[in-house]
């Protein structure tokens, strides 16, 4: 049987299609909109409180899952969907979105290691 | 005999406008759009962070921009329509069989929502709102 990425990239797409409806509401509704609506208290966001949410092992692993799981499922679901916008070069489209996928990854992780 | 097939016209690019099942399809799809672009604003947060103090206010600064909050308006109605499309075919995505009964749909769906209002509540417990 040829080799298949598939099982990988399904398997990104479920954990993170469930992942972000879980989660990425709730997240919407803190960081777009509530901060911005003045609904949130003053130091709920502050920068120290937010370091020391991502200096700790435990708060560094959600603030990973948050981007890593919703970008590879955004990736896969955005290739597949191109295929219905009728974009035909799915080795191109493939190659964008799991491309961003991974700058997103590789950018979060980056940024988690060196706080 | 040489009778050229028929071919019925569907266009590759706009199909999807013929019938409103087939607009509500893409828009679960398109919902990726929406939660990738919001995911890499969670991204570029977190490298503000690393960033610093004066970084990371800045980021706060533009995500209270009437222009930001318009882009949360649409991605927090674009990211509910997909828990709901996500929650309501997990009956077919994860049938769940105890002994010798199938758990009903409705059970495994209700659940899913029940335990989306407690993340929620909890994520906004955290945050103090």
């Amino acid at each position: 049987m040829a080799r298949s990425n598939k099982p990988i990239v399904w398997s990104l797409f479920a954990a993170g299609g469930t992942f972000a409806a879980f989660v990425t509401p709730v997240m919407i509704v803190v960081t777009g909109l509530a901060l911005g609506l003045g609904l949130l208290p003053p130091e709920a966001l502050s920068y120290e409180r937010m370091l020391a949410f991502v200096q700790n092992p435990i708060g560094k692993g959600v603030a990973f899952l948050v981007v890593f799981l919703p970008a590879w499922h955004a990736a896969h679901r955005l290739r597949i969907t191109a295929h219905d916008f009728g974009i035909r070069a799915d080795g191109a489209v493939a190659t964008i979105c799991y491309s961003l996928a991974a700058m997103m990854t590789l950018l979060a992780a980056y940024a988690l290691l060196s706080v | 005999m040489s009778r050229n097939p028929y071919i019925r016209p569907v266009s590759d690019t706009t199909w999807w406008t013929a019938q409103p099942r087939y607009i509500r399809y893409m828009a679960r799809e398109v919902s990726c759009i929406l939660i990738g672009a919001y995911t890499g604003v969670v991204t570029f947060g977190l490298f503000h962070l690393s960033q610093g103090a004066a970084a990371w206010n800045g980021f706060l600064e533009t995500l209270q921009s009437p222009l930001s909050i318009a882009f949360h308006l649409l991605a927090l109605a674009f990211a509910l329509y997909h828990t709901t499309t996500w929650f309501n075919v997990t009956p077919k995505a994860m049938p769940l069989q105890l002994g010798e009964t199938q758990v009903p749909g409705g059970v495994i769906i209700g659940a899913h929502y029940a335990g989306w209002a407690v993340v929620s509540i909890v994520v906004l417990f955290l945050v103090g709102a």
